[in-house]
């Protein structure tokens, strides 16, 4: 047997039919739906008089416009448009008997933090959802990515996607990572690397000591941000750490069934001699501590750096740097750590888990913010419970951190955290395009304690001088 | 689906790099449960002040452009989002066809299921292309599909490369659902394996 990339294995195993073109069905296992991506492709069902293929493969729950404040169970408290979507998927949700958690639900969250944190996701699936950072199940060694809602009602009729098969990129950290510096700082130096069109025809598996030191938290931050690379998706082979993280979850096989997963799930790795279209290797000691300074997450430097200039780079990236600078209303030269921050966002799906919050407090513990406004907004109503029981809602409160419920909130600012113009934020989110977090909203990506930091000392901080 | 042949029409230069779809359809216009109606908010950022007013720099505010059919733009055209409502909105607005150096993935097939051409070609062609989508509205750009070329105003020919199976959707307005419910007995084949194999999915 010809050696095989996880990508291949995964692909191989999930291929319903494939045309002499190439052009294949994938069949897919688990599909994700939230309330902004999916009305036009149920209202498409109705029209066609067709059903939910596999409505027990079928997740729903609410979360990119939902309020983050409290009372929002209630419809009046939600702007009209956003109330609409929300009834929309309740009612889709009912009508054609998917799973479904409500925002009245301590379970409902982000849509990515809610399907591993409930065993949804499982090593070697096929994940969809009409979400671009569906990306992060691919810590779990399934193959996951966003689609578009054209796709979404094809796969709610027929469980298949009509895909032909990407190229394998292997992206190695290799080595330890410095102390201070985290998942989101290695998948942010990556695109650095590589530049936002640099996975573009790709999937990609990230490995290397570096990759299998993190948690399993830690690799969901990686692989969430395969999608700003370009990549069709990211992956990371299962491991131990894998299989202890799913065992027990409510939707996790159990008894035999999960010894049967389990034995197959351990050959999911590339072989030594799989064939690779392209190697990206980077010493995981050379990785610090990054902010971007942009609008596009290629725009990054480590804290220690300086505002680059336009002349810096090359070709049509010439105009888009000096766009990037006047939008972020930044000089050339300037240090990075002396950019004062008006607002600190702490959450998404990139960085709204339990550990993130872990790392946020470990900084903010007994100091006070001296930024405009902070907000911690979990990923999941279970990661909020379990931060309050942890005593991190306290230390975040006490810090002078706005609390809130669970969802997207201000990484996409459909709800209404969102920011002012020109009000500039440290956001542990995953875009810093213009107009992201808000009009003319400045964005700079960090990691969870990187913000954390920022908010302390109201500028763009090294998180290793507080450490 | 509208079907794409050929088409001739003013092409709108936009030689950013990274046009992203957040740019393309802000966030605010996502909340709607339609597919229509999006064209009047396409590029909203970049197209209006706060208050609704033009801004007149932007290129289809220009009345060279207020019609193409066709935009040229820089690398990586609709990098970010999954959101279908990039397409809907550029359709809405009437562009059939958009050129670049790349385009990201979702974004790519996005358009092919809603009538729009994505054409990537190299740099030196892209740039050839977008001198003549400056030269405006008296400059006609033709899109022939079945024989994969662009041709400017001046008769300068491009070849490009598309997947056989989406050109043959968008040649016949072809709906992907109705295609792949064809192979339902593939899908039901397969399922039944699957379940065998891996009962815990």
């Amino acid at each position: 047997m010809s050696p095989k990339t996880l990508y291949d294995k995964i692909w191989d195993a999930h291929v319903a039919h494939e045309a002499d073109d190439g052009t294949c069905l994938l069949y897919i296992d688990r599909h994700l739906v939230h309330e902004v991506t999916s009305p036009q492709a149920f209202e498409g069902l109705r029209i066609a008089g067709r059903k939910v293929r596999a409505p027990e493969k079928t997740i729903a729950v609410p979360d990119h416009n939902v309020p983050t404040t409290a009372g929002r169970e209630d419809p009046k408290n939600m702007t009209e448009d956003s109330a609409i979507q929300v009834a929309a998927l309740d009612k889709n949700a009912k009508d054609f008997g998917i799973h479904y958690y409500p925002v009245s639900d301590v379970r409902q969250g982000i849509v990515h933090i809610v399907g591993p944190e409930q065993g949804w996701t499982l090593p070697g699936m096929t994940v969809v959802c009409g979400d671009s950072h569906t990306a992060t199940h691919g810590a779990f060694g399934a193959l996951a990515h966003g689609i578009g809602t054209s796709e979404v009602e094809h796969v709610l009729a027929t469980q298949t996607l009509i895909q032909k098969k990407s190229k394998n990129m292997k992206v190695e950290i290799t080595g330890k990572l410095r102390p201070g510096v985290t998942a989101k700082d290695i998948t942010l130096s990556v695109i650095g690397e590589t530049g936002t069109a640099g996975g573009t025809g790709y999937v990609i598996e990230y490995c290397g000591e570096a990759i299998r030191d993190l948690s399993m938290e830690g690799r969901m931050t990686v692989c969430n941000m395969a999608i700003e690379g370009g990549a069709r998706a990211g992956l990371i082979a299962p491991d131990e750490k894998t299989f202890e993280y799913v065992k027990g979850r409510p939707h996790a096989p159990k008894g035999a069934q999960f010894e049967a997963a389990l034995a197959w799930w351990k050959t999911l790795f590339s072989d030594d001699d799989a064939y690779w279209d392209k190697v990206i290797t980077i010493k995981g000691e050379d990785i610090a501590p990054v902010v971007t300074w942009g609008t596009s997450p290629e725009d990054v430097l480590p804290i220690t750096a300086n505002v680059p200039s336009a002349d810096d780079f090359e070709g049509g990236k010439v105009g888009a740097a000096q766009r990037s600078l006047d939008y972020m209303g930044l000089t050339p030269g300037t240090p990075l750590s002396d950019i004062e921050i008006d607002t600190v966002f702490i959450g998404s799906c990139t960085n709204g888990r339990i550990e993130d919050l872990r790392a946020a407090a470990e900084i903010l513990k007994g100091k006070k913010i001296k930024v405009k406004r902070a907000m911690v907004v979990p990923g999941s109503g279970l990661v909020r419970a379990q931060a309050e029981e942890e005593g991190l809602a306290d230390i975040f409160k006490e810090a002078g951190f706005e609390w809130r419920l669970a969802g997207c909130s201000m990484c996409l600012a459909m709800n209404p955290d969102q920011l002012a113009e020109d009000e500039r934020c440290a956001s542990t989110s995953n875009r810093n395009f213009e107009g992201r977090q808000g009009y003319k909203g400045r964005t700079h990506l960090v990691s969870p304690g990187m913000a954390a930091a920022a908010a302390i000392t109201g500028k763009l901080t090294d998180v290793r001088e507080l450490m | 689906m509208d079907k794409f042949e050929t088409l001739t029409g003013i092409a709108a230069p936009m030689p950013l790099v990274n046009i992203d779809t957040d740019m393309i359809i802000p966030k605010q216009f996502l909340k709607t449960i339609k597919r229509s109606g999006l064209g009047a908010n396409l590029f909203d950022e970049m197209r209006f002040d706060r208050q609704g007013n033009e801004i007149p720099d932007f290129v289809l505010n220009q009345d060279a452009y207020r019609s193409a059919e066709i935009l040229v733009a820089g690398d990586n055209f609709g990098c970010g989002s999954s959101r279908e409502h990039a397409p809907w909105a550029i359709k809405d607005f009437g562009i059939r066809c958009v050129i670049s150096t790349s385009f990201a993935d979702i974004f790519y097939n996005n358009c092919f299921k809603n009538g729009i051409l994505p054409i990537a070609l190299p740099q030196e062609a892209v740039d050839v292309l977008m001198k003549d989508a400056e030269k405006g509205a008296n400059a006609r750009m033709t899109i022939d599909l079945e024989n994969q070329t662009v041709t400017t105003s001046d008769g300068e020919s491009f070849s490009f490369e598309v997947d056989a199976f989406k050109k043959h959707c968008l040649l016949e307005g072809l709906d992907d659902i109705g295609l792949t419910m064809e192979k339902a007995a593939s899908i039901d084949t397969f399922e039944a394996q699957a379940s065998q194999a891996r009962p815990w999915v």
